[in-house]
């Protein structure tokens, strides 16, 4: 369980459950569900960005050398990223 | 005073509709409910009133739209009936969790199967545990005035919850009644501008309808639960209100020559009116037998229920729908769990009535009367019967 970022009281639930502060979905690091992680062999990739395209988080990016990687605070570990990866350059490895 | 006039009952609901000032409508057609959305777009066609009348292409989309709408701080409206309730069904929740003052008025009609498109309270009761401050009607006078009244306890400061106003399909949305409507100045000073607690807004950016795991959903739970139970102080008030500005009296649970009475009838919605004619008739007879309205489902009216049935000796419970398989009626395992830890309770008979439309004149409210006053009532305590079903 990630750690609890809000009130604890029923009392100071907001009406309605609102978040009042933009952007805080950024502070669940969905990342602790993850049971796998992608790891990148360079010497396969491409760089043709399918694993970016396709991840539903959003957490693959670009590097400065045109290569990618997850973000791990978000990275779910789905292992879509590597599935559509068709050099097979990425693969899933057991957390932990 | 506003002079009366003659007007089916459904189009008088959306003219009431048409005197709160509401920013937009969606509604979709539905037997009996079609005559309060079409009326309400003629309305709107007219340019009677400024609002935006969204035609959607489904009951779900209906209250999805409103929910939308009421997030950016519209005043909303709309309606609709049995299996229309019945897809609006996976939204409701979201709209009291949202705690958004949208007002739903509803035709009430029998679920399906088989189809029926006539009157009982099949499709309310399923709705019950969404979070909806739910209120019943007994005839054409009150739904107009619940209607208005509706907007004002939804949007309140303390409230901000959806509230739905039922309202018996056919038996009052299609009857033709002398209605009084108020003077649209004293509804303007009765019914303020909406003044939401957030709005959605470019400028102001902020997050409705979040995701909540474990770690939040319990407290999110207890706040809608107490936000439900508190919202009765307002509802009081704001019947208060409406009796000293229109002169007529709104309580949870209404009552009709209960005073001394032994036996107690409980009815919900538009029958009421129908068992007062055998009140009156038992009470000729020399039968002690009272009348007691439900007219607040939700929050329930514990204690008031409390108060007066405790006083009675025998309680004859009036249900329009079935909980199968369970204890009866939905209205009588409410009263049941009431009085449950009463010291003196009374004996309580439950009939389940009226389903699919069938008719249940005065002669049938006596007969039910007249069985529990009789010696071998005892034997039909903790149970239910079908009232008049045909038996092999």
């Amino acid at each position: 369980m990630t750690k609890r970022m809000g009130p604890d009281p029923w009392q100071e639930i907001t009406t309605g459950c609102v978040v009042l502060r933009p952007g805080s979905a950024s502070e669940y690091h969905t990342g602790s569900w993850r049971a796998q992680r992608p790891v990148w062999n360079n010497q396969k990739c491409i760089k043709c960005g399918i694993c970016y395209v396709f991840c539903p988080e959003g957490c693959v990016a670009q590097t400065e050398d045109g290569y990618f990687k997850a973000d791990m605070d978000y990275c779910k570990g789905c292992g879509i990223c590597a599935h559509e990866c068709w050099p097979r350059a990425i693969a899933m490895v057991e957390e932990g | 005073m506003a002079k009366r006039v003659g007007m089916e009952v459904a189009i008088a609901v959306a003219e009431a509709v048409g005197q709160c000032n509401i920013d937009m409508a969606a509604v979709y057609p539905i037997t009996p409910q079609s005559h309060i959305g079409e009326h309400l777009s003629d309305l709107v066609a007219d340019g009677r009133i400024d609002a935006e009348f969204v035609t959607v292409e489904s009951e779900h989309s209906a209250i999805s739209a409103v929910i939308g709408a009421s997030g950016t701080g519209a005043r909303v409206y709309t309606a609709t009936s049995s299996q229309g309730l019945m897809l609006m069904h996976e939204i409701l929740p979201i709209a009291s969790a949202m705690r958004l003052p949208i007002v739903m008025g509803i035709a009430n009609r029998a679920v399906s199967g088989p189809l029926n498109i006539l009157n009982d309270h099949s499709d309310i009761i399923p709705q019950r545990d969404s979070g909806w401050i739910s209120i019943f009607v007994e005839n054409g006078q009150e739904a107009i005035d619940v209607s208005i009244q509706a907007f004002k306890i939804a949007e309140h400061k303390d409230v901000n919850l959806p509230v739905c106003v039922n309202i018996d399909g056919f038996q009052l949305t299609h009857m033709v009644e002398p209605l009084e409507f108020p003077d649209q100045a004293l509804v303007d000073k009765f019914l303020p501008p909406r003044v939401p607690y957030a709005t959605l807004h470019p400028d102001k950016p902020l997050t409705m309808g979040a995701f909540a795991m474990s770690d939040y959903f319990t407290e999110i739970m207890k706040a809608k639960d107490e936000a439900l139970k508190n919202s009765k102080k307002t509802i009081l008030a704001v019947w208060d209100e409406w009796a000293q500005m229109f002169g007529r009296v709104y309580k949870p649970v209404e009552t009709y020559k209960a005073e001394g009475a032994e036996i107690l009838v409980v009815t919900m919605g538009s029958m009421g009116e129908t068992a007062e004619i055998a009140i009156d008739e038992l009470r000729a007879a020399g039968v002690a037998v009272g009348l007691v309205k439900l007219r607040l489902w939700r929050p329930f009216p514990f204690a008031e229920i409390r108060e007066l049935l405790t006083k009675a000796k025998k309680v004859l419970v009036t249900d329009r729908a079935v909980s199968f398989g369970g204890p009866g009626g939905p209205v009588c395992g409410e009263i049941k769990a009431a009085l449950y830890h009463e010291a003196s309770r009374p004996a309580i008979y439950n009939y389940i009535i009226g389903l699919g439309g069938r008719d249940v004149p005065v002669t049938d409210f006596i007969a039910m009367v007249s069985k529990v006053a009789g010696e071998d009532a005892a034997k039909v305590v903790d149970t239910y019967e079908f009232l008049g079903v045909r038996e092999q």
